[in-house]
């Protein structure tokens, strides 16, 4: 082969002349043949460059499972749902990968751009949905599915189309709740305003409420202390509240009788609320030097210590009454027994329905769910929580009247109605 | 302003975790909820710290006037003392050789079993409330005792012997009127929560400022 004509094809101008400067024809071919490896070693980088880049994008596939992502409505923009097709049909694997029954599957996701993917979490197939959270919603996202067959190794699905999560205003599928807390809010302040305009409400009677006088005295005039206990959880629970309301009342009564008041706490929080309410009640008394921080004190916020520890002060300081108010779990029954053994008048109160059994076997009176929270208004007569049990009331109404018209709608198969209250 | 500035406070805090409810955004949800989560956590730990000084100083008191039950207080300062000296200096889990450090022993050993303990005195009490309760004195006592004998002899396999028709009988109680009632309770205290906490968002009712 000659020095001017290559393999390529590519044919030097001064090839087929002759008689030309030889010297410039060399150099000249010289050159092309440079350029043309040059352009030769670039195609083959950009042909090298353009399979890693399509591994990237379309990683190859072992089987195709309809893969969806979706951004999750309704949330703060953290988040996306990734769907698959369960059907049977969908999922062909390779021939001789073996699956077991509803096999864990790899959720991987990479944001767009790269390269590697990262395990999102891990669910089975059958799920057919996995919820990614805690995600940048600048960030757009692609998923595949990782299986690993028993034979060994990993087989990948088809990678989804990208998706960002996207944030929402409002949380659409919460509207029921907010009609809920509007219509609750409205009614009870309605009443409220009702009760300040001098409208009479009615409120019937607690026989757990009108006893706390009576108990109060039966220790003044035994001349033995009175033991409150205000549940075993923190402030932040409704029933505690309640209890601490009871306590203002009791400590009132105690001040104006003289009789020693105890009270035993399992939580550090709910000890520092009880003790101002204490010492409040014996200022508003007249009786403030009566009052000493002992009175108030915290036990432990172990259950079952905390309850040792009371059922040991009621066995060796007999009080004449026992107050058993608020949040109570498993150590209800250990309370109010040893109170019932040692003869004490017995009034308790709590939401908890497992413990109610407990408390109406065990003690004289029990208030039940909602009248523990009436105790406030009951003791108190203040127009304004009056018109808030009242609200709280034709709420009850509202209430059991949705839930005829529920009952009667899902009756004859028209579940709109009934839906509404469960998932919009 | 001794009490306005913690009524304002009170009113925001109880407001903010019901916006963050129903708006979704990243910052609300952050500030509003998990923020205030994390100081409760703070508030409470320094309320721990009250907790303890106002058990050792009643204690103490109790040791030094000689009151009735003294060394029972004495006990409670000394388990205290050892617990927490072995939790703040000493390590917890297991020793490379398989014993435990003294942290986790008194808690596997002693701590453990005298809980088991208190929990398993359940049964009996159980017993004495149950005898208690089921005397037949009216009507209603009548009613209950009936129902509780069904209950209980269908969930043994004896019930099924005595008449097939027991445990179903014992499970339809169980499904509908014992529901029924727990759920009327449910509903009630669920709306009486509620209310209450209108009533302390609103600055109705205040005892987290020692006025019930």
């Amino acid at each position: 082969m000659s020095a001017n004509s290559i393999s390529s094809g590519v044919v030097c101008p001064g090839g087929r002349g002759s008689g030309g400067n030889t010297a410039g024809i060399v150099r000249a071919c010289t050159m092309r043949l440079n350029l043309s490896l040059a352009c030769a070693i670039l195609a083959g980088a950009l042909l090298l460059a353009g399979a890693v880049v399509s591994e990237v994008i379309a990683a190859p596939r072992d089987f195709r499972l309809d893969l969806a992502v979706q951004d999750r409505p309704s949330d703060d923009g953290s988040s996306l749902i990734l769907s698959w097709s369960t059907d049977p049909a969908v999922l062909t694997l390779p021939t001789g990968v073996v699956l077991e029954d509803d096999p864990q599957i790899f959720i991987e996701r990479k944001t767009e751009g790269a390269v590697d993917f990262l395990e999102a979490g891990r669910t089975t197939i059958s799920a057919g949905r996995f919820q990614d959270i805690e995600l940048d919603s600048r960030e757009s996202y692609v998923y595949r599915i990782g299986l690993q067959p028993a034979t060994g190794g990993m087989v990948y699905s088809e990678v989804s189309m990208a998706a960002s999560p996207k944030g929402n205003l409002f949380r659409t599928q919460r509207v029921n709740a907010l009609v809920a807390v509007l219509m609750m809010g409205g009614l009870v302040i309605a009443y409220i305003m009702a009760a300040r305009r001098g409208a009479k409400l009615f409120i019937r009677r607690i026989s757990g409420l009108d006893q706390i006088k009576e108990a109060v005295g039966r220790a003044t005039e035994m001349g033995r202390k009175i033991l409150f206990v205000p549940g075993i959880v923190s402030v932040s629970e409704p029933q505690t509240l309640a209890a601490l309301g009871i306590l203002g009342y009791v400590a009132k009564l105690t001040a104006q009788y003289g009789t020693q008041l105890e009270v035993p706490n399992a939580d550090p929080l709910t000890m520092a609320s009880a003790r101002e309410i204490v010492k409040q009640s014996y200022m508003e008394a007249g009786a403030p030097e009566a009052f000493h921080e002992d009175m108030v004190r915290y036990i432990t916020q172990d259950q079952f210590a905390y309850a040792g520890s009371v059922s040991g002060i009621m066995v060796r300081d007999k009080p004449a009454a026992i107050f058993l108010l608020g949040w109570f779990a498993a150590e209800s029954l250990l309370l109010s027994e040893t109170g019932q053994s040692i003869g004490a008048i017995q009034i308790a109160g709590t939401a908890q329905v497992t413990q109610l059994p407990f408390f109406v076997a065990a003690c004289d009176y029990t208030m039940l769910g909602e009248e523990l929270f009436a105790a406030s208004a009951y003791l108190s007569k203040d127009p304004l929580i009056l018109g808030s049990i009242k609200g709280q009331d034709a709420m009850k109404i509202a209430i059991l009247a949705a839930i005829v018209i529920g009952v009667v709608m899902a009756t004859v198969g028209a579940d709109g109605f009934v839906n509404w209250f469960t998932a919009l | 302003m001794k009490r306005q500035v913690p009524i304002m406070l009170a009113i925001t805090a109880s407001f903010l975790p019901v916006i963050a409810f129903f708006f979704p955004n990243a910052w609300i949800n952050e500030w509003f909820n998990r923020k205030l989560d994390e100081w409760m956590v703070i508030i409470a730990s320094f309320a721990f710290l009250l907790g303890i000084v106002s058990m050792v100083q009643v204690n103490l008191h109790k040791v030094r006037r000689r009151q009735k039950g003294w060394i029972f207080s004495v006990i409670i300062l000394v388990s205290f003392a050892i617990m927490a000296s072995c939790g703040l200096f000493g390590a917890q889990g297991e020793r490379e050789n398989g014993t435990l450090y003294p942290f986790t022993w008194i808690f596997q050993f002693i701590y453990a079993p005298m809980q088991a303990t208190m929990f398993s005195l359940l049964a009996f009490y159980v017993a004495s409330a149950s005898y208690r309760a089921f005397r037949v004195k009216n009507m209603e006592a009548s009613l209950l005792l009936i129902g509780a004998l069904i209950i209980m002899f269908g969930r043994i396999p004896f019930g099924a012997l005595i008449h097939p028709v027991v445990p179903d009988l014992a499970e339809w109680i169980m499904r509908f009127p014992n529901a029924a009632a727990q759920r009327g309770i449910i509903i009630g205290a669920a709306l009486g929560a509620a209310s209450m906490s209108i009533r302390v968002m609103v600055g109705i009712e205040r005892p987290y400022l020692g006025k019930s």
